[in-house]
């Protein structure tokens, strides 16, 4: 009984172990196009290879690429997440090297079908290609901002929003090569949207 | 029974949606549009053929005591095997399934379809069964997803036919409902089985 339940366990892991090797490069290529492919979205044309690089800011540590064109820092693309409706929303935020937030491009989602997973279409989406930050209020307009929600995906929309306000945060933090205040952007929004959420 | 017999029955007179009921959480889950509920139903139907020939080629040497035990290893086995594979191959369908590939383990069908048919037959049976039962579900997934995709997002396989939006709730959890149970009444009205 136990050598033959014994003999299927050693079998079935071998085959595992076989089948993984097999395709531990195809998955790794995989993952690798994909966020490539995210990073040439999200920042203005480059050349070279992206490189990746990490900061600490707020006691945890970002991963962002930088993107050089003829030597010059062209861009950044950072990952920044917060938290939506059905979990984490990830998004790719690319910011130019003064400022300009260029594209974004969300990595991961798992937000309702049909509501904010519509957060992925350009007609929301959007709303962040080439916007300045100093010119924009960004904040979904319920909590007094500029930018437009999903229809009754305000949730997610806020996700997005702050996802953003996270990644400007680690923006200024490489610029100034500061952690972020504890009051930027990001945090504020999130306050914001507490109070709104309590009233 | 020929084995076109043994195949057809899982797409008619044993059609695991419409008529057994049985794995109802990714029936109702992945059909949010037709070519995810193909997705799940063709990773289901992987699953279902190649456990269904390892336990009956195994069914004879397995104590009565631990089959459940070893046919869940086999079955874990193969899910595993096709997630590294979805993961490599078609990364797009493995995001939208994720969740969902490594509850292939615990679904209903494919431990039953074990129990039910593949210990007590030979492997070639087997094999048709597992393959009959697979296509039938990858059918009633596809089905349902359509329907779910027409109503909810006004699309056909991801080609948009009206602009904007469809009735939303076909798209949520209460339309996956609604959308089966009307799908099994016309099954059977068309099937005859009332």
């Amino acid at each position: 009984m136990v050598l033959c339940l014994g003999v299927i366990c050693l079998v079935s892991s071998a085959v595992l172990a076989g089948v993984y090797a097999l395709t531990k490069e195809p998955i790794e290529a995989a993952a690798a196009a994909k966020t490539n492919n995210a990073i040439t979205q999200v920042v203005p044309e480059f050349d070279g290879e992206p490189e990746l690089a990490s900061i600490e800011a707020d006691g945890q540590t970002y991963e962002y690429y930088v993107v050089r064109k003829g030597g010059e820092v062209a861009g950044y693309a950072i990952t920044a997440a917060a938290t939506g409706f059905g979990g984490p929303v990830s998004v790719m935020v690319g910011v130019t090297a003064d400022g300009i937030v260029y594209n974004t491009s969300v990595l991961s989602q798992s937000e309702t079908p049909g509501l904010g997973a519509k957060c992925t279409e350009p007609a929301f989406a959007d709303q962040f290609r080439n916007l300045d930050p100093a010119q924009t209020k960004l904040a979904v307009t319920k909590d007094g901002g500029d930018i437009d929600a999903i229809t009754a995906s305000t949730i997610t929309s806020r996700a997005y929003v702050n996802a953003v306000n996270n990644a400007l945060a680690v923006y200024k933090a490489i610029t100034d090569g500061t952690a972020p205040d504890a009051a930027s952007g990001a945090s504020e929004a999130a306050e914001e949207c507490q109070s709104q959420e309590t009233k | 029974m020929g084995k076109f017999k043994l195949i057809t029955k899982g797409l008619v007179k044993e059609n695991p949606t419409f008529v057994l009921l049985l794995g109802m959480c990714p029936t109702l889950a992945t059909t949010t549009s037709a070519i995810n509920g193909m997705g799940m139903g063709l990773a289901t139907l992987f699953v279902l053929v190649l456990s269904n020939m390892a336990i009956s080629a195994t069914a004879p040497y397995i104590p009565d005591k631990v089959r459940i035990p070893a046919y869940i290893v086999i079955i874990a086995a193969f899910v595993t095997v096709l997630q590294f594979i979805m993961q490599a191959y078609t990364p797009a369908m493995y995001e939208t399934l994720g969740l969902f590939i490594p509850l292939i383990v615990v679904n209903c069908i494919v431990l039953g379809r074990a129990e039910a048919y593949a210990n007590k037959n030979s492997v070639i049976d087997s094999a048709c069964d597992g393959l009959g039962i697979g296509l039938g579900f990858t059918m009633s997934l596809t089905i349902l997803g359509l329907v779910r995709e027409i109503l909810g997002s006004g699309s056909v396989f991801g080609f948009k036919f009206i602009a904007g939006d469809g009735i939303l709730a076909f798209v949520l959890a209460p339309g996956a409902f609604l959308a089966l149970a009307y799908l099994i009444v016309i099954f059977r009205k068309v099937t005859k089985m009332d």
